[in-house]
């Protein structure tokens, strides 16, 4: 019969799973979250959406791969032949992820190159949108393709072919054995730099202090059940897909619970590291920290590159902080890609390298439009839709369907069957009830929030194209892909006997 | 630092940290990581 791919060990499977969710949002997004959400309280609510959402969530996608398969897909089609749709719903969903997440992995690896001589200069916020985007008036305003940033955006797909070309014991595991390790060391350096600063306790004071208060605030409670969702790759197809490469007799349920912890924990890390620094800017500066304090592409490309141009050693921590967010931003490329891949390969009965190839080609054609001028208001919108309607109903029908339509003990039966403890009733009762609240209220509340007041000051012709558009599109195709016959290989005729 | 805040940075640390050295020492007492 056939075999499946394997993972070679279960630490590769582990670091490959942690590498997929320690993405760029652990490093810019987490550590603004907490500071604008109570601090330190704000880990309360963190806490439990990781114990009531995130880890049953990440072991029910641990158990679906590994039980039925397959890729997102097929591993849906296998519960219900009607569902795999929803299967391909999230690989369309992570293939738009991957193209223009590429896009700030370039970036990444231009600012890395240039932090060995400060080369974004002092007016660093001028020169990112300026000379380095070569930023048009507006959205739908392409301009031309910048050449500096279209060139480590083939790196990034090369490297990426290179890895899923491997295979997943000799490409994926290899490579999450090499990145994870020295994103881990690098990261650790950077702390142990940057909270010697001065000013560098002010800074944490100000990610750690606790407004209570805040608690009380149920916005605080979805911004924490977001930031959850957001960091540990499910609803997207990725962790299925990895699960589906796990030794029959693995463990789900201690793997699911250790993705999780190591993904949060370096959360906090990367928090100390940005707040470290960002309390020493404010110190520097003389101002307040609200002043210094941000998210997002903002922090990494403009804030940062200010604060390292400040610090005593401006190319050991510049070079090690921009490098530090290729790995991340790679090991996550890899498996958004090996989610698509996969899929694939299990509806057409491609060879893997036939398929690496054909998708590679298609993947980085499209990722072009987020290198041009206009690339980042594409990006921009592209990423907000898709993080609030794609991922979000995504997850959302995937844990109604699963929770409600589908014996979900009968999955608790499987994932205790093989891991090293079990898991009880309490989590089919946070599948069933807590995570679809939450998420549903999630849903709602971003399509009323997009309807009222759409996104961002753009045009509503730009939002229609890359917003709506994009999302309804994928939905509509993900049906579409349900319609050929999938190829029926050795293991599905052992499987249906 | 406050107090409130350096015991708030242990327990963020203690809870992710620890809960995976927890995870990791099942392992290794079960079966090889």
């Amino acid at each position: 019969m056939a075999q499946r791919e394997q993972w070679g060990t279960r630490i590769g499977f582990i670091l490959a799973a942690v590498g997929s969710a320690i993405g760029l949002g652990n490093i810019w997004r987490f550590p603004y979250m907490a500071y604008e959400n109570g601090g330190g309280a704000f880990l309360i609510p963190y806490f439990c959406a990781m114990i009531t959402a995130g880890i049953p969530i990440i072991i029910l996608e641990f158990g679906i791969g590994h039980k039925y398969r397959g890729a997102a897909p097929k591993a849906f089609s296998r519960i219900s032949k009607k569902m795999e749709w929803l299967g391909w719903w999230q690989v369309l969903v992570s293939f738009v992820i991957a193209i223009y997440y590429v896009a700030v992995i370039g970036w990444a690896m231009d600012y890395f190159y240039l932090a060995f001589s400060q080369g974004w200069g002092t007016d660093t916020k001028g020169f990112f949108f300026g000379e380095f985007l070569g930023l048009t008036g507006g959205a739908l305003e392409w301009g031309s393709i910048q050449m500096h940033i279209f060139i480590p955006v083939v790196i990034a797909w090369l490297l990426t072919w290179l890895v899923l070309f491997t295979g997943v014991r000799k490409g994926i595991e290899v490579a999450n054995k090499i990145f994870m390790p020295l994103l881990f060391l690098m990261v650790l350096l950077i702390v142990g730099r940057s909270v010697t600063l001065p000013g560098a306790a002010e800074g944490l004071q100000w990610l750690f202090r606790p407004d209570f208060s805040k608690i009380l605030d149920y916005q605080v409670w979805a911004n924490a059940y977001g930031q959850i969702f957001f960091t540990l790759s499910v609803g997207f197809a990725i962790m299925i897909t990895y699960s589906s490469y796990l030794p029959k007799d693995s463990d789900m349920n201690n793997n699911g619970f250790m993705t999780v912890f190591i993904n949060c924990g370096f959360s906090i890390l990367a928090g100390i590291m940005m707040f470290g620094v960002l309390g020493y800017m404010a110190a520097q500066q003389g101002v307040d920290i609200s002043k210094v304090a941000g998210a997002g592409v903002g922090l990494a490309f403009v804030t940062l590159p200010k604060a390292i141009n400040m610090l005593p050693a401006p190319v050991f921590f510049g070079t090690l902080f921009f490098a530090a967010l290729v790995f991340a931003g790679l090991s996550s490329f890899i498996s958004i890609n090996e989610a698509c891949c996969a899929a694939l390969i299990d509806k057409f009965g491609w060879s893997r390298k036939f398929t690496v190839s054909l998708y590679t080609v298609i993947g980085f054609l499209a990722s072009l439009i987020f290198v041009t001028g206009g690339g980042l208001y594409a990006l921009d919108i592209v990423d907000h839709f898709v993080n609030n309607f794609g991922i979000v109903f995504c997850a959302l029908i995937e844990v109604i369907f699963l929770g409600w339509f589908f014996k979900t003990d009968t999955l608790r039966e499987h994932v205790n069957k093989t891991s090293e403890f079990a898991v009880g009733s309490w989590w089919t009762i946070f599948l069933k009830v807590v995570t679809p609240i939450v998420l549903g209220y999630m849903a709602i509340a971003n399509l009323i929030g997009d309807i009222g007041n759409p996104y961002g000051g753009y045009p509503m012709q730009a939002l229609l194209l890359l917003g709506w558009a994009v999302i309804i599109g994928i939905f509509v195709l993900s049906f579409f892909l349900q319609l050929p016959k999938t190829r029926e290989s050795e293991l599905d005729k052992f499987l249906n006997d | 630092m406050t107090a409130g805040a350096i015991v708030m940075m242990i327990i963020g640390l203690g809870v992710t940290w620890g809960g995976a050295a927890v995870c990791l020492w099942i392992a290794a007492k079960k079966r090889q990581v």
